[in-house]
């Protein structure tokens, strides 16, 4: 099973607490967890990544086994450990204060 | 007894007031969507109990959330904004080309018959409905497209569609935007026609423009749907002929810059603004907070001060945080950036804040319930 660790704001807005366990059938890339986050918990739609163009929103980052993977492909396979439920995979809020703070 | 019910939008998150008919004790319920922006939240005149929400955050972006229970429980409902064909361009700060690019709801307009059909004004400014609860989302583009929108110009809150007042007697429809200026339709938003005629801004090249102005915010009676009020980034006017001539009607107001304005629920005459020192600094002249009436539909101001700080106050009163009751005495309440929610029981005369320390308040919506 995929875990993925989702900032505390979208655990609440999905009504989930702890990590999501996710089964992906074929590759497991950004784009596929966040397909089948999506999927489950379809309140998340737009909040991780634009609904139109599919990018990353600016304020978010995608971690992995110690590595920022925002800037990756969406396609490209995610690293052995996340695919193996051994690390999960980290969607995190910048500590950017947002606008207007 | 009637009770009455405030839905207040912060910065932080929603806050649901309410009380009896007297409006002396009040009770406090939330932060709902804590740490989230509420832009609006307004309920259906049609249902009461159908209300809807403008959240938002810098990380997450836009989520329309919907309650049918009164605010008791609340629902996620659609939050895919796609303006209609190519969207093209509008103007930048800097008069260059910019992309029309969605950024968050400002507004929320439920219908004044349907529970189901509703609608929101967004940054960049466009006017969307929805007919099935806020599930999906169509762009009224026509106002878009009907010619002077890649004219239009950000003002320093954004590109903003802010204001939406529908006409209860026909399927007119009045909007706003910072900063172009006021809009009609006459056929339930198909087609838009800009209703600025008699607006003056000395800082636009051409201080009488078609489009440019600043308006920060348009109300109107329901008994008098050709007469509408509005609070310009400077100047109160006010139209009677549905917006297709404005006359200024500032008259003796220390000031008459502000954002918010509003009408008493049983007088049409009886007008409501809050004067803001200038255009930079946003807070009320003299450190007095004062509300000012005029019973005459503007011109002749009495200000408002019974129980309003009237010294050391540095609050803003932002252009959707002011709203009327029906009650018989009708109820009078607005919120500031300092995070207070006051209110007057008796049209104005004298007022009490209801809650102190919330955060910035950005709307703040009344309705009255049986």
């Amino acid at each position: 099973m995929i875990r993925v660790v989702l900032p505390p704001h979208l655990r609440t807005l999905a009504g989930v607490q702890g990590d999501v366990e996710l089964a992906i059938e074929g590759a497991v890339t950004q784009r596929s967890v966040l397909d089948a986050i999506e999927s489950r918990y379809p309140m998340l739609r737009g909040t991780i990544r634009d609904q139109i163009t599919q990018q990353r929103r600016p304020f978010l980052r995608f971690f992995a086994c110690t590595e920022d993977l925002s800037h990756e492909s969406p396609d490209a396979p995610l690293p052995e450990a996340v695919v193996a439920g051994t690390e999960p995979f980290f969607i995190i809020g910048a500590i950017a204060g947002g606008e207007r703070e | 007894m009637s009770k009455v019910r405030l839905l207040v939008g912060t910065r932080k998150g929603a806050f649901v007031l309410t009380a009896d008919g007297k409006r002396e004790q009040w009770s406090v319920d939330g932060p709902l969507f804590g740490g989230w922006e509420l832009y609006h939240l307004k309920g259906s005149p049609a249902d009461p109990n159908r209300l809807y929400a403008s959240q938002s955050s810098g990380w997450f972006g836009q989520l329309l959330q919907r309650s049918n229970d009164g605010g008791k429980t609340w629902e996620p409902v659609g939050n895919k904004f796609v303006y209609d064909g190519v969207a093209g361009t509008h103007q930048w700060y800097d008069g260059t080309p910019h992309p029309w690019e969605f950024k968050r709801v400002w507004h929320i307009e439920p219908s004044l018959s349907d529970p189901d059909t509703v609608y929101a004004g967004v940054e960049d400014a466009a006017l969307f409905r929805s007919s099935d609860g806020a599930q999906t989302w169509e762009e009224l583009s026509g106002l878009r497209r009907h010619g002077s929108g890649p004219r239009w110009q950000p003002g320093a809150g954004g590109l903003c569609l802010h204001s939406i007042v529908l006409d209860p007697s026909s399927a007119r429809i009045f909007i706003a935007i910072s900063a172009a200026g006021a809009f009609r339709s006459d056929d339930a938003g198909k087609t838009w026609k800009p209703i600025n005629q008699g607006l003056r801004s000395e800082q636009l090249p051409n201080p009488t423009a078609e489009v440019g102005h600043c308006v920060h915010h348009i109300t109107m009676h329901r008994s008098r749907p050709g007469v509408l009020f509005m609070q310009k980034h400077w100047d109160v006017l006010r139209s009677d002929d549905a917006g297709e001539s404005w006359r200024e009607v500032s008259g003796n107001l220390p000031t008459d810059f502000g954002f918010a304005i509003d009408v008493h629920a049983h007088e049409p005459e009886t007008i409501y603004v809050v004067p803001i020192k200038s255009d930079s600094e946003h807070y009320p002249p003299e450190g007095k907070l004062r509300v000012y009436r005029s019973r005459t539909g503007g011109n002749e101001w009495e200000p408002l001060t019974k129980g309003l700080p009237q010294q050391d106050c540095y609050v803003n009163v932002l252009r959707d945080a002011m709203a009327v009751d029906s009650l018989d005495s009708c109820g009078v309440y607005f919120g500031t950036t300092g995070g207070q929610v006051y209110g007057s029981a008796d049209a104005g005369d004298s007022w009490a804040p209801i809650v102190r320390d919330l955060p910035a308040v950005l709307s703040v919506e009344a309705q009255t319930l049986p």
